[in-house]
């Protein structure tokens, strides 16, 4: 049967432009095929791959050491979190424990991971509404002194392949934290400097509130994680679910919102940084002494039982999930990836038609993907 | 009011505009290449090779075990080992690198070399200005340009360096004791 062709009319109308993959506002390397009737998106289909690195390949050809500088550059933002998912995994494979002191390095780390990933992604979603500069630079600016913090501990600002299994590489001095301390201090400060500049701001709220709704019960059914679920009113924070680590000891909540509008899954992101402020605070009190690595585990050559295991982190953009299956060699048979901004991406499409094109602008922005963890 | 967010927000910005002719920390940015930051000890960028001594031939501490051109994640080192041995700082006679080279365009600076390492024979450097117009041969760095003199290593790493050092002399103290008590035993 051939397919009848659009009439004359229709073919005036409908458009198919592919935005990306060098589009400044996708980013990074991804594209959409859009149809657009004016400015309405009609359809819209995600066109991934361009920035795939053979990750889980190389992993599994790797040992189970080399692997934690190739997590780094899955999602570059959050390279502690990425660290920590994965450790987590061969911990659980390998069947060792971590030490109290170890814990808790590893949750300053990830709340300060968390706090310049939000700030970061806040400012890149001002920048594609067209406030361009200020919102970002600002953010930015508190950005420099999180990673100033992690090149002093771990030697690298984005890539700081800083945990081990059983522990972190390196211990963090008395001076370090004292350091930490003061970037928590003065966080609260920019955040409050920033939602005078932006939250009660007429155009963003023009620009997102009511863009880009993501329906309760549609979040759930894709799998969609993090603060994108947390938008639309779903109470579900790994840090509370599975209290992996020692989350179970610290007092947070978990920010939710109402409508799954950009707005506010904006506000979520805020939000969950002055909750992080709060974990840090106490976790800076509390950090015990003691070894920073268990003394059973060794660098080199780790042979973990026949098994299976999988771990799950909260990490910024949602659930960081890591698969892995040991045959007893020093390299995993299998590796996985379970990567939240691929599957939070999943519902771009539902968020985006109806829309005019430069919403789907900022709804992108507003999901927070990062293409090296999409593609792997 | 209608307008209201958009005022404050910008006085926001003017304060902070204003601010950054008062207060240091607003002015971030510096100048680079006229201004640098200080690196800071942890910093690593790119491998280097040890020596002791005056002499990198002699005094390399690589005895060619191949341990990081195998745990190497990106694969960027190529080590073939001598065929004769040379006497290591303990005396012992061991192999050398006959061939060592790294890849610069390869490396990820990940400074897994340095800790599987068992001789602290690599470690990393802080110099981050590599780029280089010659991009077969001058991206191939040979040992005799990765060599460095243990100095360097004590002046980039001071904190590292010193406990190195600290359980390198009483490795060589053990070795020589040992040395010292032998002889006694076979005489006896």
């Amino acid at each position: 049967m051939t397919q009848a062709l659009p009439s004359e009319a229709e073919q005036d109308q409908v458009m198919e432009i592919s935005m990306g993959p060098q589009h400044p506002s996708t980013h990074g390397v991804f594209r959409m095929d859009i149809r657009l009737d004016g400015e309405r998106v009609l359809r819209l289909k995600p066109v991934i791959g361009y920035l795939h690195r053979n990750h889980e390949k190389i992993a599994e050809a790797a040992s189970y050491l080399a692997a934690i500088p190739y997590t780094d550059r899955l999602d570059y933002l959050c390279s502690m979190t990425n660290n920590w998912g994965y450790a987590l995994a061969v911990e659980k494979l390998a069947g060792l424990t971590v030490p109290e002191r170890a814990e808790y390095i590893r949750v300053i780390v990830s709340e300060l991971t968390r706090l310049q990933n939000h700030a970061s992604v806040v400012g890149f979603l001002l920048q594609d509404m067209g406030a361009s500069g200020t919102p970002l630079m600002y953010a930015f600016r508190e950005r420099e002194k999180v990673m100033d913090l992690f090149e002093s501990l771990s030697g690298a600002r984005m890539m700081c392949n800083y945990m081990r299994f059983g522990g972190v590489r390196v211990d963090c001095s008395a001076e370090w934290l004292s350091q930490a301390a003061k970037v928590v201090a003065g966080f609260n400060g920019f955040l409050d400097e920033f939602e005078r500049l932006l939250t009660g701001n007429e155009i963003l709220m023009a620009r997102t509130q009511g863009v880009g709704v993501l329906p309760r019960e549609l979040a759930i059914n894709a799998g969609v994680t993090g603060p994108g679920l947390r938008a639309s009113g779903v109470n579900y924070d790994l840090r509370k679910v599975d209290s992996y680590g020692v989350y179970g000891r610290f007092e947070f909540r978990v920010p939710l919102g109402e409508h799954g509008d950009v707005y506010d899954r904006y506000m979520m992101r805020v939000l969950e940084m002055r909750e992080s402020l709060r974990i840090l605070e106490q976790a800076l009190r509390d950090i015990p002494s003691g070894p920073f690595m268990d003394p059973k585990a060794r660098l080199r050559g780790l042979r973990p039982k026949v098994g299976e295991a999988y771990a799950r982190i909260e990490s910024p953009k949602g659930e960081l999930g890591f698969y892995l299956i040991s045959d007893g060699s020093p390299n995993p048979y299998r590796y996985r990836v379970r990567p939240p901004s691929l599957i939070n991406l999943t519902v771009l499409e539902d968020m985006c038609l109806g829309q005019s094109i430069a919403d789907v602008v900022v709804i992108l922005g507003s999901i927070d993907i990062v293409l090296g963890e999409v593609d792997r | 009011m209608l307008g209201e967010g958009i005022v404050k927000g910008l006085a926001e910005t003017a304060r902070n505009f204003l601010g950054s002719f008062i207060e240091k920390d607003r002015l971030v940015t510096v100048q680079y290449p006229e201004e640098r930051l200080p690196v800071v000890e942890a910093a690593r960028m790119f491998p280097f090779l040890i020596y002791d001594g005056v002499d990198q031939e002699e005094g390399l501490r690589c005895v060619a075990c191949q341990i990081c051109e195998k745990e190497c994640p990106p694969q960027c080192i190529h080590i073939e080992k001598s065929k004769d041995k040379k006497p290591d700082f303990i005396g012992k006679q061991q192999f050398y690198p006959a061939v060592f080279d790294i890849d610069v365009s390869v490396c990820m600076s990940c400074q897994i070399c340095v800790e599987v390492c068992p001789f602290d024979a690599i470690r990393m450097d802080n110099e981050f200005e590599l780029s280089t117009d010659d991009r077969f041969a001058g991206l191939l760095w040979p040992k005799e340009k990765l060599a460095m003199p243990n100095e360097h290593y004590l002046a980039i790493h001071p904190t590292e360096a010193t406990e190195v050092e600290a359980r390198r002399a009483e490795e060589k103290a053990q070795a020589e004791a040992k040395k010292a008590s032998q002889p006694a035993a076979v005489a006896k």
